[in-house]
């Protein structure tokens, strides 16, 4: 599903944020990727939503070569693509329901289709409640689902989170990977970048160790120091 | 797009022009400056070239012609002359009331004198066309072409007042031009910076639009809508407050200057407004349009 053959980005300035790296993950896997800051990790995941471009090397996904798609091609194949981030990124003057149903008024999904989607995400977020709330009014454990209901809406063939659980305690955070590998079980494809070793060491799945702009460990059901 | 795609983007066009307010209303204010601007130069240079026109009309050129020429021949000339398309009206002088004008004018105070020549017209050979031209501009292109002709003696014309008048409107129109293009230019600038601060404002929601896998054309249409209901509002003011202006003074100058309206005959408001209002709402909506997707093309790159 995800294919990287030596890819190599370099910045403008020299600084070379990857420097060949080649990794294999196969449709329905849950990956862990982890590393010290600078290591690559979030150019990993730019690369793979084609916020970037690799300065060599291939970055397939799904069989398509991303170097080779065209401009007006990529808000679809985003599409495909859900995202979480470690702020959050909700949209602070919208409540829960328009924050969700943002994602599928960005495609241009029927009103009528949105207004059954929504209410069915947010109940499997456990957020059915609070729909009417604005994001300074929920937790920052709320605020992450809420981005996972977002991201999950458009029913992406992948996941990637990069750093899910930064801004929140354990037990959230451990809540929170519990939906996402509830989110795994359905058949997505989840990524998730981190630094919370006591995560990747629970949950014992596929590691992928990155320092320095290459990969150092891959190992399946592994821990955080492997 | 659908229906209720349209209908989102009108609502976060006027969402924007909302949250913008200061912005949205200063680029407003100067849309309707130049607008207002443009319609009083619309107005200026329509009634100056109306006034143009009128006394066109009256600007007239002679054609004598040789000894022997016969009326029916002059006639016949007039005829061909008559069909260029830059002659509004040919009128042929018969030798007759050629003498008649003369004689109401130089024997006036002693008409018996004039009687001597009852039966011997002493401008028996002056019989002539007065010919009248749709634009005194061309007057020199049509006039070669009767000299050219054989029978044609002597052209009388007011190479003065011609060149004056095609001159004065030369210089009013491309003084308007300037100074509409300077405000046009101001305008669109004004308009940009709305849509850049606007865009700068939503650029956390543009930036998850486009990771979410929002196409560019629905990135910008809010931006669009933006610049295009701006602009449609900062022409309708001006226009509705000119319409007012206008009527007002057209009425003003009846009554306090009864003289001047024999010579100054204004356009009637609704006639110029029926050229002014979609050319000022076509330049408001156009420079809002077109303001916004060159500056949301500039700043909305994928």
């Amino acid at each position: 599903m995800i294919a990287l053959e030596n890819v190599v980005k370099s910045y403008p300035n020299g600084v070379g944020a990857i420097n060949g790296v080649s990794l294999h993950i196969k449709r329905g896997e849950f990956v862990f990727i982890v590393g010290d800051t600078g290591s690559g990790k979030s150019t990993l995941i730019k690369l793979l939503l084609k916020e970037l471009e690799p300065t060599e090397g291939k970055v397939r996904v799904n069989g398509v070569n991303l170097a080779r798609m065209r401009k007006r091609m990529i808000p679809k194949y985003r599409r495909k693509i859900g995202c979480v981030f470690q702020d959050f990124r909700l949209l602070k003057d919208r409540n829960v329901y328009e924050n969700v149903a943002f994602a599928q008024r960005v495609i241009m999904t029927p009103t009528k289709e949105i207004k059954k989607n929504v209410p069915a995400m947010l109940s499997l977020v456990g957020l059915a409640e609070k729909y009417k709330s604005y994001p300074r009014q929920l937790s920052g454990g709320e605020q992450q689902r809420v981005a996972l209901a977002r991201a999950l809406v458009n029913s992406p063939d992948i996941l990637l989170a990069d750093e899910p659980t930064g801004n929140l305690d354990p037990k959230t955070s451990r809540e929170i990977m519990k939906l996402l590998e509830e989110i795994n079980a359905r058949g997505t494809t989840v990524l998730v970048v981190t630094h919370d070793q006591d995560i990747v060491n629970t949950m014992k799945k596929r590691v992928i160790r990155m320092q320095k702009g290459i990969i150092v460990g891959d190992e399946r059901e592994s821990g955080y120091i492997g | 797009m659908r229906l209720s795609t349209i209908g989102y983007c009108l609502q976060q066009g006027f969402k924007n022009i909302w949250r913008n307010k200061m912005f949205s209303l200063a680029s407003t204010a100067t849309m309707a400056a130049c607008i207002f601007m443009f319609g009083i130069f619309f107005c200026i240079v329509e009634n100056f070239q109306h006034f143009v026109r009128e006394v066109e009309e009256g600007v007239a050129i002679t054609v004598l012609f040789e000894q022997g020429t016969s009326e029916e021949e002059i006639q016949e000339i007039g005829d061909r002359i008559g069909q260029r398309d830059e002659v509004r009206q040919v009128v042929f002088v018969s030798a007759k009331v050629a003498w008649e004008s003369y004689k109401d004018v130089y024997f006036k105070d002693m008409p018996e004198l004039a009687d001597g020549f009852v039966d011997d017209n002493p401008l028996a050979n002056s019989a002539n066309l007065e010919i009248y031209m749709n634009d005194v501009a061309s007057q020199q292109g049509l006039v070669d072409y009767i000299s050219s002709m054989d029978q044609v003696r002597k052209i009388n014309r007011s190479d003065v007042v011609a060149d004056m008048l095609t001159g004065f409107n030369r210089l009013v129109s491309y003084v308007s031009v300037a100074i509409i293009a300077l405000l046009l230019a101001v305008s669109v600038f004004l308009i940009s910076n709305t849509i850049a601060i606007g865009i700068s404002v939503r650029k956390e929601e543009i930036a998850i639009m486009r990771l979410i896998g929002a196409k560019n054309s629905f990135i910008k249409a809010p931006f669009l809508i933006e610049g295009v209901v701006i602009g449609l509002v900062g022409a309708s003011i001006p226009l509705g407050i000119l319409y007012y202006l206008y009527n007002r003074m057209i009425l003003y100058i009846a009554v306090k200057f009864g003289i001047l309206t024999n010579v100054l005959n204004f356009i009637q408001v609704n006639e110029l407004f029926r050229t002014l209002v979609p050319v000022g709402m076509a330049l408001g909506v156009g420079i809002g349009f077109f303001g916004s997707i060159f500056t949301a093309q500039r700043h909305l790159k994928v």
